[in-house]
């Protein structure tokens, strides 16, 4: 029975389709896997002692699949849905998000729900209303987040494969400080519906797998039967020609760009991490890739116009939750003490500090300097990725500055945890689409045992598959084959 | 318009929200309704349940060209949808959306008003204020209906052109007018499809700098309009007259009492931080939806009125009169299409005087859903042109119309009212008349033209209508040798 | 740089109840998460284009073509306050 849990995603399917392994088998196994969750991965799990569900979040798929984890901030109908926050608390959504939709309808079933940071707002997951999530490499450093549940479930063996949001690198970064492959498609690849959200203009929902080839089969499922656009969703647009199984042996004759402002001469970056990097930029070489340093101008302001922009958004996102149709609601014979107090309760202190901040943005006499003035800057960084897009077919950065960081050292100190999404913002920004690979392992700067470190491959609005097949390409010379401590391997 | 004294003139400029009549809401397929029981016209994207998103109303997009085109304005090239964001309860989501800095449509003119601006929205839903329950204050309750909640809003602002309270109101009401000729809503002012905000400030005559303004709200018919503004109007003129200033607040028109009370504001220190909805994108109206829009628009009031007045030759008083009346225009072409010869002058001023006039009389609602057919109408001025019934005889014939219907020849038939032409009859009515009027007879023949008045008049009473005046006295001048 | 009074504003804006040492940590840190964010208003974007949005796509629009309507009680079983088919909340008329 353990076997199953060896195998990826994908080979589990294979073996289902040929027969070899019930869809019955695969999803108790991974139930059972799950249900061994030390590290605080999952808000509810499916047949789990929590589970009071009116519904199991499975449409009418045949079932026929691998059963996977679902960050929690994806409604699913009958099932709770928090999105990490205590305002949320008990909240069955009357409906299930379409992106979930499509992979229940392909058969593949909700294995649980993944803790996450409140509302997405966070790069360490300690932002969450029900306690962080602990990384499964060492117990005492976080997973990164939002995303760090997914990670963590994936990385820990306690999900086959699983999905998650990426609004300024929540799918990357954890997948990067966890040692596993996470992949934010293009803006408006995969349809918001139902997906809670913290920033409109940014979020995209993706993968967070084992290896490239799991990440590509989840992507073309996320996408639904027909690639095109959600009807209930305004902003998408889906894959033309949907998404292809990678299949790519070399890099020969792509063209790959190191933007210095994103990599080893940027501030912040821990030696272990440019190590690592130089070291990939190399391999990529050998496998014929041509690398060359770019530019991205904007790049290092990516951080100040996100984190004007994203709260902004969220400022206006979070205003819904009023205690008034559902959700917490701390009673009050005045009403605006009835939000007040609702909101003020219900609202962690990451997710009050971005609405202060955005709303502050927002108000009479500051738009044009904040709002505005970040927007413009947006503009420059577009126009950075076009340039750069000219003469390099992607852009290679490290995913995170640094390997995971232990809990609590960055809490006290926002800026630090919000310059953990320096080299993933830029590429939310500009919409366009980025993978991180786990390229190896690097001490902390401030010493212990090794942790994974990221290797981020960013291309072209809608290059997926060309993205994808580079990564298979890289994924297979590095050979990465360590896994955590904490699983038993 | 006479402010107090005339020492002030007024300033007048018109917010307007027009709720469209499409099928379903403006971001979502819920059924757009009226009086149901609360919420039931409700889902998860109208109520702001987390992770749901907007898509606009194709229809809403349509009709709100409609309007822009019926109120020539210039179409944005490309216009946004923006979060105006406050916190109230019928605001699911804590922001309407709206459009703000690049609207729909901009720069029109209906009647001699400009148009400001003209844009998309959605509505808010109903609270139904429980009211205090005595208690303490502030435990007053109210509950939420979300069914109107994001019905399709245009919003239509004008420039201050308006001088008069009168004046607003009868501007107000040519908007109607258009706006339910093009149909795109049903413009019901008691039903709040319509709601028509007034902004209201008075100035020296002559002035060109506009004076503190204050907001009316609430005027829920036209009457409260005009009442609302005229009340409005001189509470600022005696505030300048005794040397006080205007504060600009935002004032509550209560249809009971009449009172303008200050309205509290709905959020603390407005301040909507409006920034681009990033949920939708952008509106790009395409030449052929322009050109759609255009097409689909009927003949309106203004340009009608403007047919009758150069076309159809009526006076400017008639042509205003019928233009700005669908039914009653509908009517009066009827009547012109079926009349063969008569002038549509004519039938114009018989619609909107002797037909009129009855049918108030009658004390019914009006001509157009009057008993009198147009047709029948037609042919009975038709008559009176061709002298086969005397103007004094229409008249009866058009109360028996008006009374129960019919034909009109039959009627004329029935009571015996044709004219009578016939030399014999008349010669017989007149030379009875002569004979029991010697005196009068004499002095005309000894060429005093004046006395033929009571001649007449015993012939016509013999005739008892059906004789032309003229004939008449034509045939006893002759018959007395006069000139 | 943000003062507790502007806190004060701000978070009243954003209906959000602050105790006095939220008021003293929040004023701390936005200013510094300002001061760093601030470093873009140095840049000389004069006449760039603001990009609100990444996807090029306009008009897309929905038929209004309707689509029923949830069960009231569905819709309310949410709620936390209700009464006679609708949501309940303390009256906005109550207080200004
Ligand atoms: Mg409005
Ligand atoms: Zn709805």
């Amino acid at each position: 029975m353990s076997d199953v849990l060896e195998l990826t995603a994908a080979e589990a399917l294979e073996r289902i389709r040929g027969r070899d392994l019930s869809a019955e088998e695969c999803f108790e196994a991974w139930a059972a896997a799950a249900a061994g969750d030390e590290l605080n991965a999952y808000l509810w799990r499916a047949g789990g002692a929590s589970d009071d569900s009116t519904g199991d979040g499975n449409g009418d798929g045949d079932r026929a699949g691998v059963p996977l984890a679902v960050k929690d901030i994806f409604c699913t109908e009958g099932i709770e849905t928090t999105a990490g926050s205590r305002i949320l608390e008990g909240y069955r959504p009357p409906f299930t998000a379409t992106a979930v939709q499509n992979l229940t309808e392909a058969g593949l079933r909700v294995l649980g729900k993944t803790n996450m940071d409140e509302f997405a707002m966070g790069s360490s997951n300690e932002n969450s209303g029900y306690g962080p999530v602990l990384n499964p490499w060492d117990r005492e450093r976080v997973p990164g987040g939002s995303s760090g549940g997914s990670a963590a479930a994936v990385a820990g063996g306690l999900a086959p494969w699983a999905i998650g949001t990426d609004t300024g690198g929540s799918i990357r970064q954890p997948a990067a400080l966890c040692g596993i492959v996470g992949l934010k498609p293009t803006y408006g690849a995969i349809s918001r519906y139902g997906m809670i959200a913290f920033a409109s203009s940014l979020d995209q929902c993706g993968p967070l797998t084992r290896d490239v080839t799991d990440a590509a089969l989840l992507l073309r499922m996320l996408l639904g039967p027909t690639p095109g656009p959600d009807p209930c969703d305004s902003t998408s647009v889906g894959i033309e020609g949907g998404v292809e199984l990678p299949s790519r042996e070399d890099l020969g004759g792509l063209r790959f760009g190191v933007p210095r402002e994103l990599s080893s001469e940027a501030e912040g970056i821990e030696p272990g991490v440019s190590e690592v990097f130089e070291r990939t930029v190399k391999l990529i070489e050998e496998l014929g890739g041509a690398v060359e340093e770019t530019e991205l101008p904007h790049a290092e302001h990516g951080i100040s116009a996100y984190y004007v922009i994203a709260p902004a958004e969220a400022s206006a996102n979070l205003a819904r939750f009023d205690g008034v149709r559902y959700g917490l609601r701390e009673d009050d014979e005045n009403l605006t003490a009835m939000y007040e107090r609702t909101r003020s309760a219900g609202f962690g202190a990451e997710v009050k500090r971005r609405i202060m901040l955005g709303t502050y943005a927002l108000s009479a006499g500051y738009y044009e300097a904040y709002y505005g003035q970040a927007q413009r800057v947006r503009t420059k960084i577009v126009e950075d990725f076009g340039r750069a897009f000219e003469r390099f077919d992607f852009v290679v950065t490290p995913t995170s500055p640094t390997v995971a960081f232990k809990l609590g050292e960055r809490v006290d100190d926002p800026l630090a945890m919000y310059l953990s999404d320096y080299c993933t913002v830029p590429m939310s920004l500009a919409g366009i689409p980025a993978i991180s690979i786990p390229a190896g392992l690097a001490q902390p700067a401030s010493g212990g045992p090794e942790l994974p470190v990221g290797f981020q491959i960013a291309g072209p609005a809608f290059t997926e598959n060309a993205m994808l097949d580079a990564a298979y390409a890289l994924e297979r010379a590095i050979g990465f084959d360590a896994a955590p401590p904490t699983v038993a391997g | 318009m006479s402010v107090p004294g005339d020492r002030w003139e007024a300033v007048i400029g018109l917010e307007i929200h027009v709720q469209l009549s499409t099928r379903t809401k403006m971001f979502c397929g819920c059924e757009l309704s009226f009086g149901d029981e609360p919420n039931v016209h409700t889902c998860p994207v109208c109520l702001g349940h987390p992770g749901t998103l907007p898509v606009a109303n194709e229809q809403a997009i349509r009709y709100a060209l409609m309007i822009a085109a019926a109120l020539d304005c210039e179409v944005a090239p490309r216009s946004i949808f923006h979060r105006k964001n406050y916190f109230y309860p019928d605001l699911p989501k804590g922001y309407q959306i709206s459009q703000y800095d690049i609207p729909l449509a901009r720069g029109g003119r209906l009647g001699d008003v400009r148009i400001h601006r003209v844009h998309l929205e959605e509505d808010a839903a109903k609270l139904i204020h429980v009211g205090e329950s005595g208690r303490i204050h502030g435990s007053g309750e109210s509950l939420v209906d979300f069914n109107r909640g994001g019905t399709p809003l245009v919003e239509i602002v004008t420039e201050p052109d308006l001088r008069s309270a009168a004046e607003a109101r009868h501007w107000a009401q040519l908007l109607r007018t258009t706006m339910r000729q093009i149909a795109v809503s049903d413009v019901n002012m008691e039903q709040g499809s319509l709601r028509v905000d007034a902004n209201v400030s008075v100035r020296a005559p002559g002035s060109d700098e506009l004076g503190t303004k204050a907001e009316l709200k609430n005027m829920n018919s036209f009457r409260f309009l005009e009442r609302g503004i005229e009340a409005e109007l001189e509470r600022q003129a005696s505030l300048l007259d005794a040397g006080e200033p205007v504060v600009q607040e935002t004032l509550h028109f209560d249809p009971r009492t009449g009172a303008l009370t200050p309205l509290r504001s709905k959020e603390y220190a407005h301040d909507y931080r409006y920034f681009p909805e990033p949920d939708l994108v952008p509106l790009a109206p395409s030449e052929e939806m322009l050109r759609e829009a255009r097409e689909a628009l009927p003949e309106l009031p203004e340009a009608r009125e403007a047919r009758y007045r150069d076309e159809l030759g009526l006076p400017a008083a008639v042509a205003t009169q019928l233009a700005s009346d669908g039914e009653l225009s509908v009517y009066f072409e009827r009547a012109v299409a079926a009349s063969d010869g008569a002038e549509p002058k004519t039938i114009a001023n018989w619609v909107t005087g002797e037909l009129a006039a009855r049918v108030r009389e009658a004390g019914e609602e009006d001509v157009a859903t009057s008993k009198v057919e147009p047709e029948a109408l037609a042919a009975l001025v038709a008559m009176v042109e061709a002298r086969k019934v005397t103007h004094g005889a229409a008249r009866e014939v058009l109360g028996e119309l008006v009374a129960s219907g019919g034909d009109p020849a039959e009627i004329v038939e029935r009571k015996g009212l044709g004219a009578v032409s016939d030399s014999g009859e008349l010669e017989a009515w007149v030379d009875a008349a002569i004979e029991a009027n010697p005196e009068a007879a004499e002095q005309v023949r000894g060429g005093n033209p004046k006395a033929i008045g009571p001649i007449v008049g015993a012939a016509m009473r013999e005739a008892r209508g059906r004789a032309d005046g003229g004939e008449v006295t034509k045939l006893i001048r002759e018959k007395l040798g006069a000139q | 740089m943000i003062d507790r009074e502007q806190v004060l504003h701000v978070a009243r804006l954003a209906r959000l109840e602050l105790s006095d040492p939220e008021v003293e940590r929040m004023a701390t840190e936005l200013s510094t998460i300002l001061e760093h964010v601030e470093r873009i208003s140095e840049l000389d974007l004069e006449g760039v284009e603001p990009t609100s949005h990444v996807v090029a796509l306009e008009n897309v629009l929905r038929p209004d073509e309707p689509r029923s309507s949830w069960p009231r009680e569905r819709v309310l079983e949410a709620a936390p306050d209700r009464s006679e088919g609708a949501f309940r909340v303390p009256s906005p008329q109550a207080h200004a």
